[in-house]
């Protein structure tokens, strides 16, 4: 009896498998079906969420309006739990079974690289709303992205650093487990320096480490002019604590790994004064940006962050490059990707540049009753 | 003639895959299939160390790490210098499958010499204490790679960099990006099927039978004139060979990135889990685990968030219906067999 179960349970499993693997689904007309992967799930999950809330904010905007030559689009979602194998695996998926037309992902680097290269390979345009290091648009021809890149941000924050604070001598305190951060530390330590500034020290800690005291000691004994944080929010919260109860009070500095409501819950009042760089602020005055931080709260009653944004303007930009595609095959789409130009978004005006890269001006803001407020708007060189 | 015969069915099954199997099953299946297939070499191997020798390691990832990052380096920065190509580029044609073949086995052994040098001052230590042991090894393992530099991307930069600078150059935390895509379903079932194979009949050798005993009661084995240190440096190294090997599959399969922080204790415990699961000393168990625990999950990405906890519930229901593995110490031609 036993064995009968167990035998009959295997050939149920084989079917099924067998099953699943011949069932394809075909698109002929109808909606257009768009791939997005995001951490959904895992440490980093409010970026997924944010940028989820986004893109669907901007294709229900695109499907009320006719969607693409009266076809609606249909978003297809995956979790990536925020590790890479299930990007690539998602993305496996999204292209050769869904058989999506284009996909919008990733927030961190090292998941956008790994999803990226399946795309690339499989001939399918990507568009990374919010992945800023260089590596990424690196892969090849179809993979695109509308934020700035991480050498930019390191200049933004230097120059914010020397001209509005007036700090010469900057610490950094940066993750060594994060790609994002190692990288941003180094591009900000060679804007800084060209800018006259000296890095004093460059402390590492583990991401989700719960203490940094040790760290926060030694920089506490060199007394710089500023700090400068280039990890994720979750860290950075509790960074901040740490260096309040230990009584230091020079400004905190830090990039848009920083951008989540969630900052200010854990950091409370030490965050309090912190700056850092992010891709918009929800006060700017540009009919784009009122128009969708009213439709945003409407919807999902919060005030969009960062990521929200791009996510937005991602999909917005897939939509106009399709509006303005001869088809939907991937080259076409690509090369209207490719040939965006001045595109009006929430996070600024979007040029897509030959290396595939926005290039486009980024904002300082700095944590002001629990809220990031916007203090600067800094342009490329 | 009859020695020979085994090996030959994995040759043709492995072929079969390749030819019959991935063609039918798409690529998205194919991809899943390939993940099997490292799952099913990585528990098979670790299921010698922990299943028949009965040691307890939970540093197999390190292993892995060691293989996929030797490996990656020999395809990435070897394979443009042996083929003239720019770096990450597949080599046309049987040379590169070859190249690549020869990578993962140099990784597999990389892997197996770090097994013994783990292994020899450390396994007079039993049980939790060599856990802890295998831990450390696989978090130095893990920490060190994340201190590497950027992948060397262009060919100019690569033509200048010495090769002491090359093999430090394997990305740091955003992981070792660029590697090219050579894993397929024949050398994934191949190696998998070796590793079987091997495992069996391991097994059912004396050494095997050492390690059984060695896992029985340690004292007691050495009482009888085995040598327990040595069956246990055995296992490590034939464990960590294959761990190896698996890591050199998993560097070059498409989709899949060798990311520091996700070759951590974490990856090591769901090998851990696949072995327990199968039941502890049944290769067949380890490997039905192995494919199980693969594929139910992506059955349920539909269910988005709570696939995860389906999944871990799963886990805590077979162990409560079968304490001691799906297949417990026996293999699945036993199965029928009233226990």
């Amino acid at each position: 009896m036993h064995g009968m179960t167990r035998r009959t349970m295997a050939w149920a499993a084989a079917l099924f498998l067998m099953a699943a693997g011949c069932g394809d689904a075909s698109t002929a007309q109808g909606p257009i079906l768009v791939g997005e992967f995001g951490s959904l799930t895992g440490s980093e999950a409010t970026f997924g969420q944010s940028t989820h809330n986004g893109i669907m904010l901007a294709i229900d905007e695109i499907n009320a309006s006719g969607g693409i030559a009266g076809r609606p689009l249909e978003v297809k979602t995956y979790d990536d739990e925020g590790k890479t194998q299930q990007a690539g695996t998602v993305v496996t998926r999204l292209v050769t079974q869904d058989k999506v037309v284009a996909i919008l992902g990733e927030v961190a680097s090292s998941l956008s690289i790994a999803g990226g290269r399946v795309a690339q390979q499989y001939g399918v345009p990507m568009i990374s709303p919010s992945s800023t290091n260089a590596a990424v648009t690196e892969i090849g021809d179809k993979i695109f992205r509308v934020c700035f890149i991480d050498a930019f941000q390191g200049y933004v924050v230097a120059r914010f650093a020397t001209e509005n604070l007036g700090a010469r001598k900057v610490a950094v305190l940066y993750d060594q487990s994060a790609a994002y951060s190692k990288g941003l530390k180094d591009d900000f330590g060679k804007a800084l320096t060209g800018m006259g500034g000296t890095v004093v020290t460059e402390a590492a800690y583990e991401k989700g480490a719960s203490d940094f005291s040790a760290q926060l000691t030694a920089i506490r004994d060199l007394s710089p002019d500023a700090i400068f944080i280039p990890g994720y929010y979750t860290d950075v919260g509790n960074i901040a604590l740490q260096a309040r109860k230990l009584g230091m009070t020079v400004p905190l500095l830090g990039g848009d790994g920083w951008d989540s409501s969630k900052l200010a819950e854990i950091g409370g009042e030490a965050i309090e004064g912190a700056y850092y760089s992010n891709h918009y602020a929800p006060e700017e005055t540009r009919p784009a940006v009122q128009k969708f931080v009213t439709a945003y709260q409407a919807k999902f009653g919060s005030v969009p962050d960062g990521l929200a944004a791009l996510g937005y303007d991602a999909a917005h930009i897939l939509a106009d490059a399709m509006k303005r595609s001869p088809d939907l095959s991937g080259p076409a789409l690509a090369q209207a990707i490719a040939a965006t130009k001045d595109f009006p978004g929430v996070t600024g005006s979007i040029t897509i540049d030959p290396q595939r890269n926005a290039s486009k001006p980024a904002v300082m803001v700095q944590m002001k009753g629990g809220r990031p407020t916007w203090v600067a708007t800094i342009s490329p060189p | 003639m009859r020695a020979i015969l085994p090996w030959v069915a994995v040759l043709g099954f492995a072929m079969l895959a390749q030819v019959a199997v991935g063609p039918v099953v798409g690529h998205y299946w194919t991809k899943i299939l390939m993940d099997v297939g490292i799952a099913v070499l990585l528990a098979v191997s670790l299921n010698i160390v922990n299943g028949f020798t009965g040691q307890f390691s939970i540093g197999h990832a390190g292993f892995m790490a060691v293989g996929g990052y030797t490996a990656g380096i020999l395809t990435y920065y070897g394979g443009a210098a042996l083929f003239d190509l720019p770096p990450g580029a597949v080599a046309p044609g049987i040379a590169g499958h070859l190249w690549f073949a020869l990578s993962t086995l140099v990784g597999g052994v990389v892997a197996a010499v770090a097994g013994v040098v783990v292994g020899l001052p450390s396994l007079r230590l039993r049980g939790d204490y060599l856990a802890i042991v295998t831990l450390g090894f696989g978090e130095i393992m893990r920490v060190l790679l994340t201190r590497t530099e950027d992948v060397i991307g262009s060919a100019e930069e690569l033509a200048t960099a010495p090769w002491t600078t090359q093999v430090v150059s394997t990305g740091g935390s955003l992981g070792f990006t660029g590697l090219p895509f050579y894993t397929n379903l024949f050398w994934t079932w191949l190696w998998t099927g070796i590793a079987i194979l091997v495992a069996y009949r391991l097994k059912e050798s004396s050494t095997g039978r050492a390690m059984l005993s060695v896992r029985e009661d340690e004292v007691a084995s050495g009482a009888m004139g085995v040598r327990t240190t040595d069956v246990k440096v055995i296992a490590f190294a034939m464990a960590a060979l294959f761990a190896g090997i698996a890591g050199g599959l998993f560097a070059h399969e498409i989709g899949t990135t060798l990311n520091p922080a996700e070759l951590g204790f974490q990856k090591s415990f769901e090998i851990v889990i696949m072995v327990v699961l199968g039941g502890m000393g049944s290769v067949t168990g380890a490997a039905l685990a192995a494919t199980i625990l693969t594929i139910v999950p992506e059955l349920l990405r539909e269910f988005s968030e709570y696939r995860m906890i389906v999944y871990a519930a799963l886990l805590v229901v077979v162990m409560l219906v079968r304490p001691t593995g799906l297949l417990g110490h026996r293999e699945i031609w036993h199965a029928w067999r009233r226990s």
